[in-house]
C-alpha cells in the first residue's frame, strides 16, 4: 500500500494544477441544463424531456458562443450522471474523422448497441437514465453530404435505443433529411444584460475586478458569443496579473486582446478619407490632433492605407468597423452612406475570396474618398 | 557563415530592438505559468517569428532551441501518402500543415491529438504542457480550422497552440476567439534604422544616415528585406556611401515596371499582344499573377494623370478578385469557388491592361466609350 500512496497524492496534486490552469470556459461550463444562460425557451422544453425522459432526435444550431454544446453535455450528464456518461454518450466534433466509413462503422456500432440496465450511481444520486443512449456530433455542419446522407437510416432504424443531437452554426449545411427527423432548437445571441450577469459571476469567482466599462467592451466586443467573452476576460485578467505591479483590466485591453482596431485609428482614417469628424466624443483622448488633416488625393490616401497595413490590423476587422462609423455619421447625406456601404460589401465579398488585402482596402478608401468629394 | 538575418537574429525576448510593451507582456504570460493559446499577426518580415522563438526559450529555457528536423508520413483516408517536414524539440513542434494543401486537416488532426494525448514526461521540464506552432495559419483550410476547435479547448491541460499568421481575416472566428491576439506591426522607420545600424556594428562597420533611411524606406517595413538588402549592398561596394547607390530590385520587378511603361507609352492592339508575351514570361517564372498584377498597377499609376488614379485602382480591386490566388485554390469548397471565379489568369490580367488602355486613350483623345464600361 505504501508503495501506492506517493503516486496518488502526486496524481491529486497535479489534478489541483489543472483545474486551475484550465479555461474559464471549460471550467464554467453549465452543469445543469437550468445554469445555461438566455436560452429560456430551450431550457423549458428539455427540461420536460428530464421528467418524461423520452427525447426526440435533436438539431441546435446559432452562432458560436451560445451554448449549443454546453447544453446537450449538461442535458446527457443530467440524465445518465457521470458513470453512465461514459458507456452511454458518444461525442463526435469535427476534430475527429467522420467521414462516410466512420459513420458506418463507429456510429453505426455505437448505435446498435443495447443500452445496459442502470448501475447504482457512485455519488448516491439517483439519475433518470433512460433506456438509450445519445450520440452528439457536434459541428455537424462540417460532416460531408455523403456522411450526412449515410445518417439518415441509421437515425431511424436505431430510433428505439439511440438518439441522435446534431449541433451546427448554420441549419443550412445539414442536409434537408436529416433536418426533418430532427425537432430543431434555435439558440439565439444572447442578450447583454445575461451576458453580464454570467461575466460579473465568473469575475466574483475568480476575484477578478472589474468595472462596468470593461463589461461593456467585453459585450461590444463580443457580440452575443459568451464564450468569446469569458476568454478575453481571461486574457485580460491573464495580462493584468501579469505585469508588475498588477493593474486593472481597461476597456483598452479587451479592445487590443480582441484585435479590435482603436476608434482614435479609424477616426483617423475617416477623417484621411474626408468623412468630417465627429465631435463630441471623449474617446480619444491619446491621440493627437496633428495627424488629422484630409489627405490630399491620390497619393495621399494610397499613403495613409499603407500606413494601416503595416499597422497590422487585419482587413476585415478594419471594413467591419469603418462601416459602423460610417453608418452611424451624423451629417454625411443618405446616397454617400449608400455609396460607401456598397464598397464595403464588395470588399468584404472579395475579402472572404481571399482577394489581396491592401488593393481592397485601397479601392475601399477611394471609394469613400470619391463619394465623400462628389 | 550564415546570413545578417539569421545571425542577428535576437534569440531571446530581452534582445529585441522594438515592441518593448509587447515582449514585456510576453515574458510575464511566460513567467505566469497560466499560458493561454496564441495567435501571432503582422504583416511579414515585421518580427512574428522572432517573438514566437523568444516565448518558447521564455517558457522552456535552453532545451527549446536543440531543434530537429524529422520527416513524417501521414496516410490519407484515401490511402495517399503525405511527406510533411516537422521541426522539433523536446518541449515543441513545429509545423506549416499549409504545405500539403488539401490535407493539412489529416496532418492538423493526427499531429495534434498525438502531442495532446501524450503528457510531458520530462520531470524537469518547466512546463507540463508543450506547444504546437502552426505557421502560415491563414493558409489552413476550413476544414482543418474547424478540426481545430475543440482539440483546442478539449486538450488545453497538455498542449497549447501558437498561430503564426499575416492576417486574422481568414481565420473563422471560432478559432480566433479561443486564442489570445498579439498583433505584431511593422517597426517603423526610426525602428528600423536602429536595428540597421545595430547590425552594422555588430558587423563592424558604420553605415551613412543617408543609406539607412534609403533602405529603411525600400524595404516598407520588412526587417527582413532590409537586412538582407543591407548585406547585398555591402557586398556590392564596401563603402556604402549614399550618393551613388541604387538598391537593386529583383529581376521580375523590373520586369514588371518594364510591362507598366509598355502600357503607359502605347495602346495598340499590338502592343497588348507584347504585353501579353511578357504577362506569360512573368507567370511561367512562378510569379504569382496577383503581385504581378499589384506591382504593374501600383508603377502605371505613377505615371498616369490624378483624374485616372482612382480607376486604375478601382480596377485592378475588381480584376485582382478574379485571379485564383493560391489561398482562394485550397479547400473542397474553395474549388468550387475557383471555378466561377475563373482559373486562367491571363484573362484577367489581360483584361485589365486593355481596360487600363482604353481608360488612358479615353482621358486623352476623349472617344467616347459609353458601351464599353460594363
Amino acid at each position: 500500500m505504501s508503495f501506492f500512496q506517493p503516486k496518488q497524492s502526486r496524481a491529486a496534486q497535479k489534478q489541483a494544477v489543472d483545474i486551475q490552469h484550465q479555461p474559464w470556459v471549460e471550467k464554467y461550463r453549465p452543469k445543469t441544463i437550468d445554469d445555461v444562460s438566455a436560452q429560456e425557451h430551450t431550457v423549458a422544453v428539455l427540461r420536460k424531456t428530464l421528467t418524461s425522459t423520452n427525447l426526440p432526435h435533436m438539431l441546435f444550431y446559432g452562432p458560436p458562443g451560445t451554448g449549443k454544446t454546453s447544453t446537450i453535455l449538461a442535458l446527457a450528464r443530467q440524465l445518465f450522471g457521470p458513470d453512465n456518461f461514459r458507456s452511454r454518450v458518444l461525442e463526435l466534433n469535427a476534430s475527429d474523422e467522420r467521414g462516410i466509413s466512420i459513420v458506418r462503422e463507429k456510429i453505426k456500432n455505437f448505435a446498435r448497441q443495447t443500452p445496459r440496465a442502470q448501475a447504482v450511481a457512485s455519488d448516491g444520486k439517483t439519475y433518470p437514465c433512460p433506456p438509450y443512449k445519445i450520440i452528439i456530433l457536434d459541428e455537424a455542419d462540417s460532416m460531408t453530404q455523403d456522411a450526412q446522407a449515410a445518417l439518415r437510416r441509421i437515425m431511424e432504424l436505431y430510433a428505439r435505443i439511440t438518439r441522435f443531437c446534431l449541433v451546427c452554426n448554420y441549419v443550412t449545411r445539414i442536409i434537408e433529411p436529416l433536418a426533418s427527423r430532427c425537432s430543431k432548437f434555435r439558440f439565439k445571441p444572447l442578450d447583454p444584460a445575461s451576458t453580464s450577469a454570467r461575466l460579473a459571476q465568473i469575475a466574483s469567482a475568480e476575484n477578478v475586478p472589474v468595472t462596468p466599462e470593461t463589461v461593456d467592451a467585453l459585450i461590444s466586443t463580443s457580440q452575443g458569443d459568451l464564450r468569446r467573452a469569458i476568454t478575453y476576460l481571461q486574457s485580460a485578467s491573464r495580462l493584468a496579473l501579469a505585469s508588475t505591479p498588477p493593474t486593472d483590466i481597461t476597456p483598452r485591453d479587451i479592445q487590443e486582446i480582441a484585435g479590435v482596431v482603436p476608434d482614435g485609428v479609424i477616426e483617423d482614417f475617416a477623417v484621411a478619407l474626408g468623412i468630417e469628424r465627429v465631435h463630441g466624443d471623449g474617446m480619444d483622448v491619446d491621440v493627437d490632433d496633428s495627424g488629422r488633416v484630409k489627405a490630399k488625393g491620390f497619393e495621399g490616401v494610397k499613403r495613409k492605407v499603407k500606413g494601416v497595413i503595416r499597422e497590422g490590423y487585419s482587413a476585415s476587422q478594419l471594413i467591419s468597423q469603418l462601416h459602423d462609423h460610417v453608418v452611424a455619421h451624423p451629417t454625411l447625406t443618405p446616397r454617400q452612406k449608400t455609396r460607401c456601404a456598397l464598397a464595403f460589401a464588395e470588399a468584404d465579398k472579395a475579402l472572404c475570396d481571399g482577394a489581396d488585402e491592401e488593393l481592397w482596402i485601397l479601392e475601399v478608401a477611394l471609394r469613400i474618398h470619391r463619394a465623400m468629394n462628389s | 557563415m550564415s546570413l545578417w538575418v539569421d545571425k542577428y537574429r535576437p534569440r531571446s525576448l530581452d534582445d529585441l530592438h522594438y515592441h518593448h510593451g509587447l515582449s514585456a507582456r510576453l515574458k510575464a504570460l511566460a513567467a505566469s505559468g497560466d499560458f493561454p493559446h496564441m495567435l501571432f499577426y503582422g504583416p511579414s518580415g515585421a518580427g512574428k517569428k522572432t517573438r514566437i522563438a523568444g516565448t518558447l526559450l521564455e517558457l522552456f529555457g535552453k532545451g527549446a532551441e536543440k531543434l530537429k528536423i524529422d520527416q513524417r508520413v501521414f496516410l490519407t483516408p484515401t490511402k495517399r501518402k503525405l511527406d510533411v517536414n516537422i521541426v522539433q524539440s523536446n518541449y515543441h513542434i513545429e509545423i506549416t500543415p499549409s504545405e500539403v494543401g488539401n490535407y493539412d486537416r489529416v496532418v492538423i488532426q493526427e499531429i495534434l491529438k498525438e502531442i495532446a494525448q501524450t503528457q510531458q514526461v520530462d520531470l524537469n521540464a518547466k512546463q507540463r504542457f508543450k506547444v504546437v506552432v502552426i505557421h502560415e495559419a491563414d493558409a489552413l483550410t476550413r476544414d482543418a480550422q474547424a478540426a481545430l476547435r475543440r482539440t483546442m479547448e478539449k486538450y488545453m491541460s497538455n498542449m497549447r497552440l501558437i498561430l503564426c499568421a499575416n492576417s486574422t481575416s481568414k481565420l473563422i472566428a471560432p478559432i480566433r476567439s479561443r486564442c489570445l491576439l498579439m498583433r505584431v506591426a511593422a517597426p517603423n522607420a526610426e525602428e528600423m534604422q536602429t536595428v540597421l545600424d545595430y547590425v552594422a556594428k555588430r558587423e563592424g562597420f558604420a553605415i551613412p544616415g543617408d543609406t539607412v533611411k534609403l533602405i529603411a524606406e525600400d524595404s516598407e517595413g520588412n526587417l527582413r528585406k532590409a537586412i538582407l538588402v543591407l548585406e547585398a549592398l555591402k557586398m556590392q561596394n564596401p563603402d556604402l556611401s549614399a550618393r551613388d547607390l541604387s538598391i537593386a530590385k529583383p529581376d521580375w520587378e523590373t520586369y514588371c515596371h518594364k510591362v507598366a511603361d509598355m502600357i503607359v507609352q502605347e495602346q495598340t492592339p499590338a502592343r497588348v499582344m507584347e504585353v501579353r508575351a511578357k504577362l506569360y514570361e512573368l507567370l511561367s517564372h512562378c510569379i504569382p499573377p496577383t503581385v504581378v498584377l499589384k506591382t504593374i498597377a501600383e508603377k502605371v499609376v505613377e505615371q498616369v494623370d490624378e483624374a485616372l488614379k482612382a480607376d486604375i485602382m478601382h480596377w485592378a480591386a475588381i480584376y485582382v478578385r478574379a485571379l485564383p490566388s493560391v489561398l482562394s485554390l485550397r479547400g473542397a469548397a474553395r474549388i468550387e469557388a475557383r471555378m466561377r471565379v475563373g482559373n486562367k489568369k491571363i484573362f484577367h490580367l489581360e483584361a485589365w491592361v486593355v481596360k487600363v488602355m482604353s481608360l488612358y486613350k479615353n482621358f486623352f483623345f476623349d472617344i467616347d466609350m459609353d458601351g464599353f464600361d460594363d
